[in-house]
C-alpha cells in the first residue's frame, strides 16, 4: 500500500509543482514589486513590532539581547504556521472544480497550499538576513540546525492542515473559528516576549503560570528551537528535539488518518 | 481483457433537504431529530463492459445517469455499491476546462492541464507545437483564458488529452462546442487513436453522430441500463421513443 501511494505521488510531483507555479503567479501578478513583498512585508510588520513593543510597551527590559530578530523569527514562523494551515483549510474548497472532474488524489490540495506556504516563508527569510546584517548579529555554525525545527514545523503544519481540510468540506464554521484560534495562539507563542520572564496570574483563585502554559503550545517550541540556532548559537536541547519531532509525527498521522477516512465523501459535499 | 469493466454499480446521493453548513444549525437538527435525506440513487445497478479498442457510446435524457457513470469510471465518484475496474491510463474529458485556471494564460493552463492528466513537463513541451498547431490558437497563447470563448477552451482541452494517445477516452459532450470543421477534425483523430487501439467511451444527444462513429451503444434510462447492443439496434429504438415524444 505504502508502494502505490508512493508511486502515486511520484505520478503527480509535477502538477504539484505546476500548482505551487500557479499560485505564485497568481499571487503577484499585476502587483509592481512583485516577489519582493514577501520580503518587504514582514520586514515592515518588523519595524512596526520592534517600535510598538520597545517604545508604548516596553519589553526590551525582559533581557532579550537582540530584540528585533528575536522578533522577526517568531514572526515569520507563525506567519508559516498561520498560512500554511488557514490556506490548507480550504485547499478542497478551492479544488472542487478540478476533483468535481478529473480524477486527483486528493492529499495534493492542503499539500500544495503548505508547500507554497513554506516557499513564501523561505523567501522571507531574506528579510530575517537583512535584520540580522543590520543589528550586526553573529553568525553561528549552528545555524544549520535550524533545519530540523524548520522541517518538523513544516510536517506539523501539514498533518494540522489535513485535519482542518477534512474537518472544513463539511462545517465551513471552522473557517471562522480558525482565525480566532489563531489569534489567541499569537499570544501564547513567545513571539515579542520572553517567557521565562512571566509570572503567573490567578482566575478565580486558581493561580497559572504563564510559562507553563506556553510550553503547551507546540510552535514555541518550534520558534525557540529557530532561535537557538540561529540567533544565541546554542543549538538544541533534547526537550526540543523530541518534542518538535512528537508533536510533527503525531499531527501527521493523525492528519493523514482523518483526511483518508473522509475523502471520498468530499466530492458529495464540496 | 476489457477495458472497462462495471459492476452493479449504483452511485446514491443524498440529498439533504436544507443542507447543514455550520455546526450549530447541524446539532440543532440532529438533537430535534430532523436530519432527513432524501435519498436519490443516480445509478441502479449498473452493468457495463467495453472491450479494448471498442468505441462505446452512451444515450439516454438529460438526467439519466450518463455524466455520473463516466464519473464513476473515471474514479470521481466512488461508487456507493458494486465495482469499477479499469486497465490502462484514462484521459477524461468531462465538461469543459476542467483543470483548467481561468486566470492564467493557454500556455500555462497547457503545463497545467497536462500536469493534471499526470504528463510530465518534458512530454508536454516536445508536444507543445502539436497541441497549439491542432487547436489553432498560436495568436491567442498568451491571452488569460478568461477571454477565451467556450469553443476555444474546448480546442485545447481536447488537443491536451487526445496529445497522449490515452489508452482511455472518456468524452462527455466535448463535440458539441466546437464548430463543424472543428467536430470533423476531432472525430478524424478519435478515429486515429481508435486504430492505435485506444478504447472511447463517448456521451453525445447527437444521434447522427454516435450513429457515425460507436461499434456499440448502452442507453441509461433514469440511472438503468435500458438497452445495451450494436449501435444500429440500440439507436433505432431510441429513436422510436423520440418520435413516440413527437406524436403525443
Amino acid at each position: 500500500m505504502v508502494k502505490a501511494y508512493a508511486r502515486d505521488f511520484w505520478r503527480y510531483r509535477y502538477l504539484l509543482q505546476n500548482l505551487i507555479g500557479r499560485d505564485f503567479k497568481l499571487k503577484y501578478r499585476r502587483s509592481v514589486l512583485g516577489v519582493v513583498w514577501s520580503v518587504l512585508n514582514p520586514l515592515l510588520m518588523n519595524f512596526v513590532m520592534v517600535i510598538v513593543f520597545s517604545t508604548i510597551l516596553d519589553m526590551r527590559g525582559s533581557g532579550i539581547t537582540n530584540f528585533p530578530v528575536y522578533l522577526i523569527i517568531g514572526q515569520l514562523l507563525f506567519n508559516f504556521f498561520n498560512e500554511g494551515t488557514g490556506s490548507a483549510m480550504s485547499s478542497m474548497l478551492g479544488a472542487a472544480p478540478l476533483i468535481k472532474k478529473v480524477y486527483i488524489p486528493k492529499y495534493i490540495f492542503p499539500l500544495e497550499r503548505v508547500c507554497f506556504a513554506l516557499v513564501n516563508c523561505l523567501f522571507s527569510f531574506i528579510a530575517l538576513i537583512i535584520m540580522m546584517v543590520l543589528t550586526r548579529a553573529s553568525l553561528h555554525p549552528t545555524v544549520l540546525l535550524a533545519l530540523y525545527p524548520l522541517l518538523t514545523l513544516f510536517i506539523f503544519t501539514l498533518g494540522i492542515g489535513l485535519m482542518l481540510a477534512a474537518a472544513t468540506v463539511f462545517f465551513r464554521d471552522i473557517m471562522h473559528l480558525w482565525g480566532v484560534f489563531t489569534t489567541a495562539l499569537l499570544y501564547f507563542s513567545a513571539i515579542f516576549y520572553d517567557p521565562s520572564q512571566m509570572g503567573t496570574f490567578t482566575v478565580r483563585g486558581m493561580e497559572f503560570n504563564v510559562q507553563r502554559i506556553i510550553h503547551l503550545n507546540p510552535l514555541y517550541w518550534y520558534i525557540t528551537g529557530f532561535r537557538n540556532t540561529v540567533l544565541d548559537g546554542t543549538g538544541l536541547t533534547w526537550s526540543m528535539i523530541w518534542v518538535c519531532g512528537l508533536c510533527a509525527l503525531i499531527a501527521l498521522v493523525v492528519g493523514m488518518l482523518v483526511f483518508r477516512s473522509q475523502q471520498d465523501k468530499f466530492i458529495l459535499h464540496i | 481483457m476489457n477495458a472497462i469493466e462495471v459492476q452493479n454499480v449504483s452511485m446514491r446521493f443524498n440529498m439533504a433537504k436544507e443542507r447543514y453548513e455550520s455546526l450549530k444549525e447541524y446539532f440543532l437538527a440532529a438533537m430535534q431529530g430532523k436530519l432527513q435525506f432524501e435519498e436519490f440513487y443516480a445509478l441502479r445497478d449498473v452493468s457495463l463492459s467495453v472491450p479494448k479498442g471498442e468505441f462505446h457510446g452512451l444515450i439516454g435524457l438529460n438526467g439519466s445517469g450518463k455524466s455520473t457513470l463516466l464519473k464513476v469510471i473515471s474514479g470521481v465518484y466512488k461508487p456507493t455499491k458494486g465495482t469499477v475496474r479499469v486497465n490502462g491510463a484514462i484521459a477524461p474529458l468531462i465538461e469543459l476546462g476542467a483543470g483548467f485556471d481561468m486566470d492564467l494564460t493557454a500556455r500555462e493552463n497547457i503545463y497545467l492541464n497536462g500536469t493534471v492528466l499526470g504528463l510530465t513537463p518534458k512530454f508536454i513541451t516536445e508536444k507543445f507545437d502539436e497541441i497549439v498547431d491542432f487547436s489553432e490558437l498560436w495568436d491567442f497563447l498568451d491571452v488569460p483564458l478568461k477571454n477565451y470563448s467556450s469553443g476555444m477552451v474546448a480546442r485545447i482541452a481536447f488537443a491536451i488529452a487526445t496529445v497522449t494517445k490515452p489508452e482511455i477516452l472518456i468524452a462527455d459532450e466535448i463535440l458539441s462546442v466546437g464548430d463543424f470543421l472543428f467536430q470533423e477534425k476531432c472525430e478524424k483523430r478519435m478515429a486515429e487513436l481508435m486504430d492505435g487501439g485506444t478504447t472511447v467511451l463517448f456521451v453525445s444527444h447527437s444521434i447522427r453522430q454516435i450513429r457515425r462513429m460507436c461499434d456499440r451503444v448502452t442507453w441509461l434510462e433514469k440511472g438503468r441500463v435500458r438497452m445495451e447492443g450494436p449501435t444500429q439496434e440500440v439507436c433505432d429504438a431510441y429513436a422510436d421513443l423520440e418520435k413516440e415524444a413527437g406524436d403525443t
